[in-house]
């Protein structure tokens, strides 16, 4: 059952604590905001399965757990997979009457970060995606394998600086464009996709709850700020959420039935996508002259794909 | 309730229908899974026993066979009865997750249908997946044949998610040549089998969330040993269950087996050592053999996972050549099935002479005649004393011999 008192902060951030503080994230580490998030929008019973990254590693070092509710972890790239596999059964223990309490409403819910979202996971999401088993998936996109030291992974933006795609005398970072998952994930058909910010925790509990109350596969990426891979203050972690989504960096929005897109949070001034990289260390190098038409291609490619989200959302096509 | 499946107490079936057989009477609760050669009957019969009412249950056709193995997993842990099965790159594909499924001591059953790794690309069977599985935690049984690859499956079932054991455990068999060949199969009836195995009794199990479970946790040096050991010691205590559930099986049907399985080996002089189809190959050369004056046994492994290092010390014992057949490239090494063996042979008083045969990869035919030979050459070990051949040879290949590790010749 959804949660309906999500207009006071702190009545709703305490309202259901099935994930404990004590976990090893870094202080400032978005991923646990977002978890809490997901975990506080719902009454409902939840299996959650994570890949390997940051979020596992930091919640379940035997014999602690974080987890107050059943949770799996496999492998890097097959979590949402482990969590059909867990709803397959549900199903079929329903059928056979064999679960402890046959009509308690469970939620199926895999968590990954961009690395194995992305990337390595992509196959195995996909799979899940298209079968239309009864879950959400959650992206953890902090656009880097934090877990790992920070390598590039398919999330990384253009002119990121990364240990595996550096800047240098001779680059400005990564070269290549974010792949554009959630739009890949429409593509799929899913019920409902959409792209969410732990600072918005309004619009994020709501989208949760709608992929929570939709039958059949959603997939949810949430801006996760990483303050150890994009280097800034662990107290700034919400201000840095707010000029992403504030200079459109991460624009908030949903798609329903793959193509039904409607735009979630519209700034009231939208700043410059300066204002958003000066603000961590990754993107430092772009600052430098020679670097500056990198900046100038990121704010067009913002500027176009916001014109785009926006025709898209007046066509209801 | 599942629709009732007529059966006839004999059946001609080959040994991917009896698997599957096997699966609709243990009512699996989900089967993930994806096609492979020669395997793949099992898992689309699973799917038309659902599409027709005989089971109750979910049928998830993954994309790939490491998503077969992670849909098992997740639903196992969920607490019901899960089944799959694969082979050759397939079961490679899988090794990731099935190290997975045995740490968290989930109780799958998976039909591995033998057949060879690529490259050269080979459909047919040989051990080199099985081998692949041998250090990842699972029970491994072997059927020799169709009948054996339904017993077993049923008796895997019931080892597996025995309370004091709760491993996942693998049934193999000889890719085409028991998938694929059609012999009598005596069946249980359905509720017998169903009696045999039992309802499926859940532990820490996701779906019940008055306990919360956490599966999967990480761990580094402080407990991860001793993580493993437990591992170990749960398949080296799933021994005496084996024995059990073997036992009780015997008592329903009068089908005996065994963790090792001996035939003629009372006072057997030359023995081959083998897994799989090759057992039956050989007992009948020995038996033709016997005819001839040469004193020859068999020995079959049944049970590879654990390995049965004592009943292999014990069985072979009182041999005086013996002939470890590997069918699997070794890679630059002797065997490895030889390499077990020979490690159980050395802690013997008696310590017979032992070579190591490498033979029938991707499906090559081993014959009678191919046998004896090999059981001839043991006897001329024998009679010299000491080994007369190679250590380790290549039987049965075309082109030059091929030989390694020379002992002196007498
Ligand atoms: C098959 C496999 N390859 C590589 C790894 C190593 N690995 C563990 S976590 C990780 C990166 C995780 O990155 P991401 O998914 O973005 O999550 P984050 O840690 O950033 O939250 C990698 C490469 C692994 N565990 N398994
Ligand atoms: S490295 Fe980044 S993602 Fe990982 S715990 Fe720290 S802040 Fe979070």
């Amino acid at each position: 059952m959804a949660i309906t008192s999500i207009k006071n902060l702190k009545e709703f951030s305490t309202n259901n604590d099935r994930f404990e503080g004590a976990h090893t994230l870094c202080p400032g580490c978005a991923h646990s905001m977002i978890v809490r998030e997901l975990m506080n929008c719902t009454d409902d019973n939840l299996v959650i399965s994570s890949n390997t990254g940051c979020l596992e590693v930091s919640t379940a070092v035997y014999p602690f757990t974080s987890w107050d509710t059943s949770w799996i972890h496999i492998g890097f790239e097959n979590a949402a997979t482990a969590v059909t596999g867990a709803e397959a059964m549900h199903k079929a223990r329903k059928k056979k009457g064999t679960l402890k309490d046959n009509d308690a409403p469970v939620k199926f819910v895999a968590f990954g970060g961009d690395g194995s979202t992305y990337d390595i996971g992509f196959q195995w999401l996909s799979g899940a995606v298209e079968r239309g088993h009864d879950f959400t998936y959650i992206c953890l996109d902090n656009e880097n394998y934090a877990n790992t030291g920070g390598q590039r992974s398919s999330a990384t933006p253009i002119g990121a600086t990364t240990s595996t795609a550096q800047a240098g005398t001779h680059s400005y970072g990564k070269k290549e464009k974010k792949k554009d998952l959630v739009a890949i994930m429409a593509a799929h058909g899913a019920p409902y996709v959409a792209q969410l910010a732990p600072n918005k925790w309004k619009s994020m509990a709501k989208g949760f709850q709608k992929a929570l109350e939709t039958e059949g596969p959603c997939f949810i990426n949430t801006v996760s700020p990483c303050t150890t891979e994009w280097r800034f203050d662990p107290k700034d972690t919400i201000l840095l959420t707010d000029l992403a989504t504030d200079t459109l960096m991460f624009p908030l929005y949903e798609i329903i039935d793959g193509h039904e897109l409607n735009i979630l949070y519209r700034p009231k001034n939208v700043l410059k996508v300066e204002d958003y990289l000066g603000a961590q260390g990754r993107y430092k190098h772009l600052f430098k002259p020679e670097n500056r038409h990198v900046i100038d291609q990121i704010q067009k490619n913002i500027n176009e794909y916001w014109e785009m989200l926006q025709r898209r959302e007046e066509a209801r096509i | 309730m599942a629709e009732k499946f007529d059966l006839n107490d004999r059946e001609v079936w080959d040994g991917n229908y009896a698997a599957s057989q096997a699966l609709r009477q243990a009512q699996v609760d989900v089967v993930a899974a994806y096609p492979i050669t020669p395997s793949t009957p099992i898992v689309e019969n699973y799917g038309a026993y659902v599409a027709n009412g005989y089971i109750d249950g979910e049928y998830v056709m993954v994309e790939s066979e490491h998503a077969a193995m992670s849909g098992c997993v997740g639903a196992s842990a969920a607490g019901g009865r899960v089944a799959t099965a694969t082979s050759s790159q397939g079961f490679a594909l899988m090794v990731e997750v099935l190290y997975q499924a045995s740490g968290m001591r989930l109780p799958i059953v998976l039909n591995v249908v033998n057949r060879a790794l690529a490259s050269p690309l080979n459909v047919r069977g040989d051990h080199a997946d099985m081998y692949l599985g041998r250090d990842s935690g699972w029970i491994q049984i072997d059927a020799f044949n169709a009948q054996e690859a339904y017993d077993l499956a049923l008796c895997a079932f019931k080892i597996g998610e025995d309370h004091s054991v709760r491993l996942p455990v693998m049934v193999h068999q000889d890719g085409f040549i028991t998938s694929h060949t059609a012999q009598n199969v005596y069946p249980l009836t359905d509720e017998a089998a169903y009696n045999f195995i039992g309802d499926f009794q859940p532990v820490d199990d996701l779906l019940d969330f008055s306990r919360p479970v956490t599966y999967g946790a990480q761990t580094e040096e402080d407990w991860h040993f001793e993580h493993k050991a437990k591992q170990h010691k749960a398949l080296m205590d799933s021994r005496p269950v084996i024995d059990e559930v073997f036992a009780e099986f015997e008592k329903l049907t009068g089908r005996k087996y065994n963790r090792v399985e001996s035939y003629m080996m009372e006072d057997a002089d030359v023995v081959i050592v083998g897994l799989g189809t090759t057992v039956e190959t050989a007992v009948v050369a020995a038996e033709e053999l016997r005819e001839e004056g040469i004193k020859a046994g068999v020995v079959g492994i049944r049970v590879f996972r654990p390995f049965p290092f004592d009943q292999v010390r014990e069985a072979l014992k009182g041999a005086k050549s013996i002939a470890v057949m590997d069918r699997s490239s070794p890679g630059g090494a002797m065997g490895a099935f030889f390499n077990e063996v020979s490690a159980a042979l050395y802690t013997t008083d008696t310590r017979p002479l032992v070579t190591n045969y490498i033979y029938g990869l991707g499906g090559r035919d081993f014959s009678i005649d191919e046998a004896k030979r090999i059981f001839k050459e043991q006897q001329a070990n024998a009679d010299a004393g000491h080994i007369t051949t190679d250590i380790q040879q290549f039987s049965g290949l075309r082109g030059p011999h091929l030989g390694y590790f020379q002992t002196q010749r007498g």
